[in-house]
């Protein structure tokens, strides 16, 4: 089994779309969508949820006012801004009360231990949902993660695992995973221990810097990368030092894909560009299909 | 005033919106870019700011003195991040785990933990023409960019309009660069992806009790679900900037509208007078 993660560095270069072209030229395939703090390959595969579930990532700390003192040491020990004071009368005749904003709360529990008078609760956070569906292509694991929450590299750790299981329990043989926006903590999640990284970038000085900072973050984890050029004829000298920089960096480049707004029409018809009909475009995302399948048969055999 | 640049979906033109308006404006008043999104940080790109400063930001680590370290193992029960683990023997500590709470430090009976900073990013500052610059750039391989934007927000002018750049989603790197801000523009297109995360960030924006505007960027590319929501919810439409190739173009070789292409000008003119109406100063 493949598991094939789809990610950009700069948003907007077009991965969703890309993941769904692939989607849809593909069988035997469980797709899970890692963008979990903006998840948009449901608006296309419009997956009938099987199962919902809730996701814990971590816990959050409340002041119990009846019990609180008004001491201000929680403020003192916070390294997150997230204690702060509201003065006036409250019932017991303390002027200060001091709460708790559950969005700057990181969970860490030092207030919780440190409390004298053991005044804060500390419980598990719901952050989120997670959902295993069924879609036209096949199986989906899919999540979204509550507004303004954390634990977002968790989160797709915990989707991708499920996903391995489905493909495991159903013999699926490819696991194709779209991935967040940056490098950061949910893109990690979703790269390491993957088989192969595709990275859709555009040929903008943005979508170079920022491939090039992806391209060192695979290369950090290990994953073999390859790289699409989507948009490649908005800017035929900089789709040229992609090419360069992907030879110097043993990145393959799977190959390019026009700039056509028929990417766009093909979203708002909630298709994916391939099942939307012919165009240069859908002809483009299949040879680069090929060709990726065709790389990832290799490195099987090596 | 601090206005942060948000969206739900990447790619939408943040950062496009940003630096024009930023150097429209710093044609009348101080003004202050500052780049929170330390992941893929793009404002410099336009910009081109002559850097005069570079800052190394940490975040405080615990170090474990083996010879007083008694493995009681106080530290990696307080842990909730997994960050250090007392074995048997010796007490070993996963930094990039680490959210620098200073729990294991204090909770330790014998004094045996101490904070080392761990470099986990720069911030970089200087003059970009007369757009005062301030990015942060997360190292490769580091997964906490919050911190990061913490120490980029503290750079911030209180005496300049700041336009601040903030990373994409709506999870916590968003949260942290919003929050000390006055206000938030959220910069989307007419798109299916474009109006689902544009609701997600209105919702976000909400629960930070901040106004807000949205500007509608390739205006004309898609259809008019965002329009329709923006009226229903009723929020502001500070701006539209109609899909033109020459500006993507400009785009993609670092250049900026207001800059080569003086008829695109209006469109962020007109968004710097919805700011200036929509506003309480």
């Amino acid at each position: 089994m493949k598991e094939i993660v789809i990610i950009s560095g700069k948003g907007g270069t077009g991965k969703t779309s890309v993941t769904a072209a692939f989607a849809t030229l593909t069988e035997n395939m469980v797709l899970v969508d890692c963008d979990v703090d903006a998840a948009d390959l449901h608006l296309i595969l419009t997956p009938t949820v099987l199962q919902t579930h809730e996701f814990y990532g971590g816990k959050s700390a409340r002041i119990a006012q009846d019990i609180c003192q008004r001491c201000g040491l929680c403020f003192n020990l916070c390294r997150f801004g997230a204690v702060s004071s509201e003065h006036g009368q409250s019932s017991n005749g303390h002027t200060t009360q001091w709460t708790i904003d559950p969005v700057a709360c990181e969970g860490c529990g030092v207030c919780v231990h440190f409390c004298p008078h053991d005044a804060i609760i500390f419980e598990e956070a719901l952050n989120g949902y997670w959902y295993s569906s069924a879609t036209r292509v096949g199986p989906m694991v899919h999540a979204r993660l509550g507004v303004a929450e954390e634990n977002s590299g968790k989160l797709v750790t915990l989707i991708r695992r499920e996903a391995r299981a489905i493909a495991e329990a159903q013999g699926c043989d490819l696991i194709l995973v779209d991935g967040p926006p940056g490098i950061g903590c949910p893109v990690i999640a979703s790269l390491s221990g993957a088989d192969h990284v595709v990275i859709v970038t555009e040929p903008t000085v943005a979508g170079v810097h920022d491939m090039e900072r992806v391209v060192a973050l695979a290369a950090h984890f290990k994953v073999p990368v390859s790289v699409i050029i989507n948009k490649a004829d908005l800017n035929r000298c900089k789709a040229v030092e992609i090419v360069t920089f992907a030879l110097a960096h043993g990145v393959g480049v799977l190959g390019e894909v026009p700039y056509d707004p028929v990417m766009t029409h093909a979203q708002l018809a909630g298709q994916s560009v391939i099942e939307f009909g012919e165009s240069t475009v859908s002809d483009a995302l299949r040879t680069i299909w090929n060709r990726l399948q065709q790389k990832i048969t290799k490195e099987q055999v090596v | 005033m601090k206005i942060a640049i948000a969206s739900g979906k990447g790619g939408t033109g943040k950062t496009t919106v940003a630096v024009n308006l930023a150097r429209l404006l710093a044609r009348h008043a101080a003004v202050q870019y500052v780049d929170c999104d330390v992941e893929e940080p793009n404002g410099h790109l336009f910009l081109h700011p002559k850097i005069t400063q570079t800052v190394s930001v940490t975040i405080p680590v615990p170090e474990v003195d083996a010879d007083r370290c008694t493995h009681c193992s106080a530290c990696s029960q307080l842990c909730q991040y997994h960050a250090i683990a007392a074995l048997p023997t010796f007490t070993m500590v996963f930094a990039e785990l680490c959210h620098g709470c200073g729990g294991c430090m204090r909770v330790c009976p014998e004094k045996a933990i101490s904070e080392v900073g761990r470099p986990i990013g720069v911030v970089e500052r200087g003059m970009a023409g007369a757009v005062s610059f301030v990015h942060g750039r997360l190292n490769v391989g580091e997964a906490m960019s919050p911190p990061l934007i913490r120490t980029v927000q503290t750079y911030a002018d209180p005496h300049a309009t700041v336009i601040l750049d903030a990373p994409p989603g709506t999870s916590c790197p968003v949260i942290a660069a919003i929050r000390p801000c006055d206000m938030v523009m959220l910069v989307t297109e007419p798109t299916a992806f474009g109006l689902h995360d544009l609701t997600l960030a209105v919702e976000m924006v909400r629960a930070l009790s901040r106004p807000m505007g949205v500007v509608i960027n390739q205006a004309d590319m898609g259809d008019d679900r965002v329009e329709r929501y923006c009226v229903q919810q009723g929020i502001p439409i500070w701006g539209r900037i109609p899909h033109d190739r020459r500006i993507a173009e400009a785009y993609s070789r670092g250049e900026m509208a207001v800059d080569v292409l003086p008829d695109t000008t209006a469109y962020f003119a007109e968004i710097i007078d919805a700011l200036g109406n929509g506003v309480p100063a």
